[in-house]
């Protein structure tokens, strides 16, 4: 009845931390064993339970800020030390050489087409980013199927954003929403990477294609900006960079 | 005021170990949450408790170098929780781990997947395992982790993490599978 492979090989085999020739063990038992090919796919109802069920909590966004003043007060100011005159005499003049530059650099940098600003500000970007974050917040539209993302939006919005799924690449398309950035409405897809989530901004723009920028941080916070066929574009997300840089990439595509 | 802090300025973190921390250990304040979420089993208490684990790890910070920072972090949170529920909750922190393994009773997937789907009964279940358990499930199955973090974050040896997780999820689908009545004694 008992069957030594069900306590113990069973779950290191469903967490995939058996290494191969163990697994190639456990699949070649599993075949001939009733039990554990029961018990195997108990624990893989419960799993898909335990993970569909919402049961991860986030914090409401005031602990962030708590945290935040807290960690100015233990943060040590820049110090307010005495500064030797040549110090202040060698920083004068860099002050000069580079006044001087951007002043002769200024039309250059017009004519070239320097990129300029998205038209609104990091703390607002952020804020969004947060504030999708809380219970109900992330999405108007939860649906997997670009096909149903994308309509959702006409009609809401005077353009058309382009939406794509990219689960077979990790990052599978949770859904979209409306959100105001900069005093206008933008949209928003969000994706999920692992346990969390990546809000795409999207907006509309006169300005010329940039390449993706590099990444901005804030409060834990990295984003990504980049301008491409008509559209601004700002991927937020507490990932890391290189995942969030993926991510750019393939919606750059 | 700026005379004060001169005493401790050494324990001071600068700007750029502030950045540092920004970048590396905050991210992860969603994980340090949820952990102390379901440790604590009350969504104010595991506020405090977080934001506590989390200034106790920035003013550690200095001793961390480099590695997985969400490990990190998260067994500073797991210790800051015992040590609150040693404080505030000591009977409840006193219920040990249950070595025993009793042979389950028949269950087919198909019913448990109807239990699991409903996420008050989940919780609830999950609520109902003394902290050990709980903690290796939420590391695991809500956190993601591997068992090399759950070993760094928990403290146990990495060859019981497998069998503490076989414990964990059969004792949770025991309390899902039995009346929650039996199940919710605390409940008053």
């Amino acid at each position: 009845m008992s069957c030594d492979y069900t306590r113990a090989a069973l779950h290191g085999y469903l967490d995939g931390e058996l290494d191969a020739s163990r697994s190639a063990e456990f699949e070649r038992h599993l075949v001939g064993c009733r039990e554990c090919s029961k018990e195997l796919e108990t624990e893989k109802a419960l799993r898909a339970g335990l993970q569909r069920s919402g049961l991860y909590e986030h914090p409401p966004l005031s602990l962030r800020k708590k945290i935040r003043a807290e960690l100015d007060a233990a943060t040590a100011a820049p110090a307010a030390r005495k500064i030797p005159v040549w110090q202040w005499l060698a920083a004068a003049a860099a002050i000069l050489v580079v006044a001087a530059i951007s002043w002769y650099a200024w039309p250059l940098r017009n004519a070239i087409g320097g990129a300029a600003p998205p038209p609104f500000t990091a703390a607002e970007l952020i804020d969004a980013h947060i504030r999708s974050l809380q219970p109900g917040h992330l999405t108007d539209v939860a649906s997997t199927d670009q096909h149903a993302v994308k309509p959702w939006f006409s009609g809401k919005l005077d353009f058309a954003p382009p939406v794509k799924d990219f689960a077979e690449d990790g990052f599978p398309l949770v859904g979209g929403r409306l959100d105001v950035l900069g005093g206008r409405n933008v949209a928003v897809l969000v994706y999920g990477r692992r346990k969390h989530y990546i809000n795409v901004f999207v907006l509309p723009t006169k300005e010329p294609d940039t390449p993706i920028h590099p990444p901005g941080l804030r409060q834990g916070y990295q984003w990504l900006h980049w301008r491409h066929q008509g559209m601004e574009y700002c991927a937020v997300s507490d990932v890391s960079v290189a995942d969030l840089h993926e991510l750019a990439q393939l919606i750059y595509q | 005021m700026s005379g004060s802090d001169q005493g401790r300025s050494s324990d001071v973190l600068d700007v750029d170990e502030r950045a540092r921390f920004e970048q590396l250990v905050l991210p992860h304040l969603d994980a340090a949450f949820n952990l102390a979420r379901w440790l604590l089993r009350s969504r104010e208490d595991s506020e405090d408790v977080a934001q506590e684990a989390v200034l106790r790890a920035y003013r550690f910070f200095r001793g961390f170098h480099g590695g997985d920072a969400r490990a990190w972090l998260l067994q500073i949170v797991r210790n800051t929780c015992y040590t609150w529920l040693e404080k505030n909750r000591p009977v409840e922190h006193m219920t040990e781990f249950d070595e025993e393994l009793h042979p389950q009773p028949s269950l087919s997937p198909e019913s448990l997947a109807i239990a699991g789907d409903n996420r008050e009964r989940l919780s609830r279940a999950l609520e109902t395992l003394p902290p050990r358990f709980r903690e290796v499930l939420v590391l695991r199955e809500l956190e993601g982790c591997s068992y090399k973090e759950i070993a760094a974050i928990t403290a146990i040896p990495i060859g019981t993490v497998m069998s503490a997780l076989a414990r964990a999820r059969q004792r949770l689908q025991r309390a899902l599978t039995q009346p929650p009545v039996q199940e919710a004694p605390r409940e008053l």
